[in-house]
């Protein structure tokens, strides 16, 4: 149970996909303007974060290792990911319209966010098991979801600062989730 | 046949400078943040990704009238994802160094914006020596962006430039500079001297341009 709260943490916090490994920098740069689109694929990606673990994990403990085809890997990966996108896009628009029309366009972009492909493949590189893999995935998309949330609200502050006129927009924007990630320094050595 | 020849140079050109993928059209950030702890690196990387994009370039500009438009996208992918293995395989045998410092943002080249983007907005609409000439200027571009990146947070965080040691900075390095706070501080810094040197009103976002989901989400995910 331990070790469960610490990956599950330390995926959300110390190691926080967004502020300190730089996976899903185009969402979290793209999607956090207004906190309700933040939110809204926060959730998604958290979700297809989990399903995709659920399924990559058993395939390549299942299919590839017994047949010594580990090197497929990243095209097995990258291709369940894209299929699986597909398929809970039209679960979503056949049997839950409603929670469609709120997830249902962040669902295409989530595709090539490598914080997806990253999560499973760091699964199988530090060898977790099916459970422990769960709960990084699932810590992994809430501390996405976090980061992008907080952000959302400096930007929304950072549209009323005064900045100078080379420094507007990206500039600006980077600097701001600098000083975010500066803040997410203070988790490192909480386990130690 | 002029013309011809001065398209091809237009293409290759184009990506090192006026559309630099990085410093432009901002794509690509989540390598250019994570392996550019060093100059090394950074150059690595992006010869790494050079080499997928100029593959992945040819191949689907070769099979452009062969793949059907509905299934491009898991097509594309594919092949792409097929250039990541190779390139992993060559770098793990020839340069293990470098393969272990690159990790797991190696096997994430598959999913670069700047490929997939280049993919669906050049190489499935234009010939062969053009998607190759635009590959070879685009990964260019990247990599020397790539390349300052690295240096400057190398020189800063470190006090050294490609393993060697800077005399004055190497005593007490700013450490924050290799850390992730530091390569967002730093590329927001090079956007910003890139805005002033380019000397017009820079209404910079990430956009949609580049973005290969754009025909699919029409601007609904609000990246703006």
């Amino acid at each position: 149970m331990k070790t469960m709260i610490v990956i599950l943490l330390s995926a959300m916090l110390t190691d926080n996909f967004v502020l300190s490994k730089f996976m899903g920098i185009c969402p979290f740069l793209g999607v956090s303007k207004k906190l309700g689109s933040a939110a809204g694929m926060g959730i998604a990606v958290t979700f297809v974060m989990v399903c995709a673990t659920l399924v990559t994990y058993p395939i390549h403990h299942g299919i590839l290792v017994p047949n010594g085809l580990e090197y497929f890997d990243t095209v097995v990966f990258i291709l369940i990911i894209a299929l699986f996108v597909q398929l809970v896009e039209n679960f979503l628009k056949k049997c839950i319209p409603s929670l469609y029309k709120s997830l249902g366009v962040y669902l295409p972009l989530i595709t090539t966010n490598c914080a997806v492909l990253g999560v499973t493949v760091l699964n199988i590189d530090n060898n977790y098991t099916f459970v422990q893999s769960i709960v990084n995935a699932l810590g992994g998309g809430l501390g996405f979801m976090m980061s992008l949330i907080i952000f959302s609200g400096v930007r929304k502050k950072l549209e009323y600062a005064d900045i100078p006129e080379t420094f507007k927009g990206m500039p600006a924007t980077l600097i701001a989730a600098s000083i975010v990630s500066v803040s997410f320094m203070g988790f490192a050595g909480l386990f130690r | 046949m002029a013309d011809e020849k001065k398209s091809l140079v237009s293409d290759l050109t184009r990506g090192m400078i006026k559309e630099n993928p990085t410093f432009v059209m901002l794509l690509g950030m989540c390598p250019t943040l994570a392996v550019t702890t060093q100059a090394m690196n950074g150059i690595g990387m992006g010869l790494a990704t050079t080499f997928v994009l100029l593959g992945s370039n040819i191949v689907i500009s070769l099979l452009r009238k062969v793949i059907p438009d509905k299934v491009r996208i898991p097509a594309f992918i594919v092949i792409i994802a097929s250039f990541v293995t190779l390139i992993g395989f060559l770098l793990e045998g020839f340069v293990p160094s470098l393969y272990d410092s690159l990790g797991i943002y190696l096997t994430l080249i598959t999913v670069n914006c700047i490929i997939f983007g280049r993919a669906e907005m050049f190489a499935s609409k234009n010939g062969v020596a053009a998607s190759a000439c635009d590959a070879i200027g685009m990964g260019l571009g990247f990599t020397g962006a790539l390349f300052l990146m690295g240096s400057v947070r190398e020189i800063l965080g470190s006090g050294s430039w490609l393993g060697l040691k800077i005399p004055v900075i190497s005593e007490s390095p700013m450490l924050l500079f290799i850390m992730p706070a530091g390569g967002f501080f730093t590329l927001g810094m090079l956007i910003a001297v890139v805005n002033k040197l380019k000397k017009q009103k820079p209404p910079q976002e990430v956009g949609c341009s580049g973005c290969p989901n754009e025909g699919v989400c029409g601007k609904a995910g609000g990246c703006q």
